[in-house]
């Protein structure tokens, strides 16, 4: 028998998820309120061993790794938000309007899904960042436009699946409209899809972001994304200086299995049927 | 207010028709029963009537004039299964009151309680589902309903409730009725007169 | 001397409530009934009733949130999760509800063999074959090229085929026409007859009379009546509870007049008798406490008033 807790399962799930949100806001927070002067370039300090007065070590330039963790850890969570609920958007819009506008529309969509999903994402990500000159906006724009192929199809198919279902008919023939239908019948099937799929992407977008910013074609050098620690740190790892890498990568790790979490746990609660388990 | 289905006839695309030449007169007040074996088409032509599939031959008409597509559908159908009929993520108060609000002498008559109002779906049994189903199925415009199998899950006495309350309403407003039931017995006990499906072969 | 004994048996589910409570219910409580081999036992109630639970629990496959009491023995042994692993598929078998639970990408030949203990299986899924009058062609198909009567008669082959000394049917018949309602019964007739003891779990009484010896009557998850089937007859003055008697009262060969109400849910029990609330006969007595089951006439009833 495990511990008895004094909580109970769907409590545990709920302070769980509370926990994570509550850590995932404090990484924003400290983002946008800690103290720049800690990531000036400070000589006498360089490439220090983690210590108690910096935690995550110091770079070659002398800047605190914990700092420019967080603040990068901040920006690449804003950019993965932004990133993921617009792919979400486009694909709840495109997956419902395929399932339920008719066959023209079914097939026209389902082309271009398939269109996307033919080419690795991240070249489409690099194309269009590139050719919206790099920078925040051009990032964001790039994700928005390339993750949202998978989820689309998702939502699409399990559309189909409700429309059919008896309830719908049922709910056809009392006069109900498509639209009617589809807000209160189909929507809160799919909410739940939606937000694991938003969960599930967001991760994506974010180690997307970290490998376009890494490669040089995302975010400028002088906005401390992820990505770029990462990258400037690849450099100093053959001299030893693993904190450089090794904190911001699990950082980034823990953010996104925290994400994940969220997203299982909601889906647990959100369920009905399954308010057993 | 007649419900008429004329030379229906139904096949899945190019398959072998599944019946054909289908003619069936309803009047109102009247309670009909079809028997038949099973895969016979019997649950597609009442999905025919109720308007969930159009025939590929022939038209239903009520009144002489062929049924609307769109709106309420003046012939209400309740299935076999009431978990499928009904949203599993609605409180039955939003499943009973989806079509039109029914008044408390509906939900007496169907022995519905209104602490089951609150729950969701999956905590009542199968024989609570169906009334709600009845109930939905039941509104100020339904003139004729069809009971597929309907309490064919239940047990004898919610079968009875539920078949009594139907047949009180039924004779108030005048309301046709469809039966299809494997139970000759109950057929004997509800219908008026009795069609066999296999004579539109 | 009975094959399997289930003596004094709660199950219960935790849940939780819209908030973040959380509850038991209890959904079987002091439940006994026994199978004896070559009879058939028929287990009839409304749904929610708790006669599936039953068949889970007997079988071992409740869900995780599920706790159980009380005991269950086969063959006057205890019948503990171990020694279900063995005797599971080979000596209890269960024949389920619908057709779904045949695999639908294995012919239906060799998943009938799978089910064969030792032996040779071929030749023993021939030889049930041919006993159901399934054809020749039959074990090269799959689930989806079979009717519904040749499906039923499939799963009856699986248990069949191997040995069970026990079968545990779970509303087998509902949806069926009356020709394969009737061929499916014999079935299990047949079975008894060969020694085995079956438990037909059922809401239609009128089937479960065809062919049982003896009938529990569920209601809100325990057993009410335990008669036999011949106490079914007439305007039902043999029949013990006022339970069984309202069910025997609504078909509709008979009164077709049901009684007001509905089966309590397991979150909201009376504390005394769980029918009183909708009896006729309840008296203040009955709000008491919940009757034991006790003999009357050659079976058992739990109703104080009863004669």
């Amino acid at each position: 028998m495990i511990k008895k807790f004094p909580l109970n399962r769907k409590q545990r799930t709920l302070v769980k998820i509370i926990i994570s949100i509550i850590f995932l806001v404090t990484v924003i927070l400290g983002g946008v309120l800690l103290d720049e002067d800690k990531i000036v370039t400070n000589l006498s300090e360089r490439n220090s061993a983690p210590s108690l007065e910096h935690l995550f070590g110091t770079d070659w330039l002398g800047r605190d790794m914990f700092t420019r963790t967080v603040m990068g850890l901040s920006l690449s969570i804003g950019v993965g938000l932004i990133g993921a609920i617009g792919s979400a958007s486009i694909a709840l819009l495109l997956g419902m309007a395929a399932a339920t506008m008719g066959k023209m529309a079914d097939r026209i969509i389902s082309w271009v899904i398939d269109l996307f999903l033919s080419v690795p994402h991240l070249v489409t990500l690099i194309l269009i960042a590139f050719t919206l000159g790099g920078g925040f906006k051009g990032i964001v724009i790039g994700l928005t436009l390339t993750h949202w192929p998978s989820l689309a199809r998702v939502i699409r198919a399990e559309v189909m699946q409700i429309r059919s279902a008896e309830f719908v008919q049922v709910s056809q023939k009392m006069g109900k409209s498509r639209w009617w239908i589809a807000v209160h019948h189909i929507l809160p099937h799919i909410v739940p899809q939606l937000l694991i799929g938003f969960m599930l992407l967001f991760p994506h977008v974010i180690l997307h972001e970290a490998a376009v910013t890494f490669l040089g074609l995302g975010l400028s050098p002088h906005e401390p994304a992820i990505g770029i620690i990462l990258s400037e740190s690849m450099k100093y790892l053959s001299s030893g200086m693993w904190w450089l890498a090794f904190f911001p990568g699990l950082c980034l790790l823990i953010v996104v299995r925290t994400f994940d979490q969220i997203g299982e746990n909601l889906r647990v609660l959100m369920d009905p049927t399954r308010n057993h388990d | 207010m007649q419900l008429e289905a004329k030379d229906i006839g139904f096949r899945y695309g190019d398959g072998p028709w599944l019946f054909q030449g289908v003619n069936i007169t309803l009047e109102p007040g009247e309670i009909v029963g079809i028997t038949g074996p099973s895969g016979r088409g019997k649950t597609t032509f009442c999905r025919i009537l109720a308007g969930f599939e159009s025939p590929i031959e022939g038209a239903v008409h009520m009144n002489g004039a062929p049924l609307q597509k769109n709106g309420y559908h003046p012939v209400q159908m309740v299935l076999q299964h009431p978990e499928k009929a009904i949203n599993p993520r609605w409180k039955l108060h939003q499943i009973l009151n989806e079509g039109y609000q029914p008044d408390q002498e509906l939900l007496n008559l169907l022995g519905i309680e209104q602490e089951w109002l609150t729950r969701w779906p999956h905590e009542l049994s199968g024989g609570e589902l169906q009334r709600f189903c009845v109930a939905r199925a039941l509104g100020p415009n339904t003139r004729f309903l069809i009971a597929d199998e309907m309490t064919t899950m239940l047990d004898a006495n919610t079968q009875a409730q539920i078949w009594h309350a139907i047949m009180e309403i039924a004779k108030k407003r005048e309301m046709g009725i469809l039966v299809v039931t494997h139970e000759s017995k109950l057929m004997q006990r509800l219908c008026h007169r009795v069609i066999n499906f296999n004579e539109f072969d | 001397m009975s094959i399997l004994e289930v003596e004094n048996l709660s199950v219960s589910f935790k849940s939780y409530t819209d908030g973040f409570k959380e509850i038991n219910h209890k959904v079987i409580s002091s439940l006994s009934v026994a199978l004896e081999a070559g009879e058939i036992l028929a287990v009839v109630g409304a749904s929610g009733s708790g006669k599936s639970l039953l068949a889970h629990a007997i079988l071992g496959i409740l869900p995780s949130n599920a706790s159980i009491s009380g005991s269950i023995k086969y063959k006057d042994e205890e019948l503990t999760a171990a020694r279900l692993a063995t005797l599971r598929g080979k000596e209890l078998a269960l024949v389920p509800q619908s057709v779904n639970f045949l695999d639908p990408l294995m012919r239906v030949g060799s998943q009938v063999r799978t089910a064969a203990n030792g032996g040779d299986a071929v030749s023993a899924q021939r030889k049930v074959f041919e006993r159901y009058h399934l054809g020749k062609e039959v074990e090269n198909m799959y689930p989806f090229q079979l009717s519904g009567g040749m499906a039923r008669r499939t799963l009856l082959s699986t248990a069949m085929v191997s040995g069970a000394k026990v079968i545990i049917a779970d509303e087998p018949t509902p949806g069926l026409d009356p020709v394969v309602i009737k061929e499916a019964l014999s079935n299990f007739r047949e079975f008894a007859d060969n020694g085995c003891a079956v438990m037909l779990i059922t809401h239609d009484i009128e089937s479960a009379l065809q062919i049982a010896d003896k009938i529990a009557v569920f209601y809100a998850g325990t057993t009410v009546e335990i008669a036999s089937v011949k106490d079914f007859v007439g305007k039902g003055e043999a029949i013990r509870h006022p339970y069984t008697k309202a069910l025997w009262r609504a078909l509709p060969q008979n009164e077709f007049i049901p009684i007001p109400g509905s089966q309590p849910h397991p979150s909201s029990l009376p504390s005394g008798c769980l029918f009183a609330p909708r009896c006729e006969m309840a008296t203040p007595e009955c709000e008491q406490a919940q009757p034991e089951m006790r003999e009357l006439r050659d079976g058992m009833v739990r109703c104080i008033h009863a004669t």
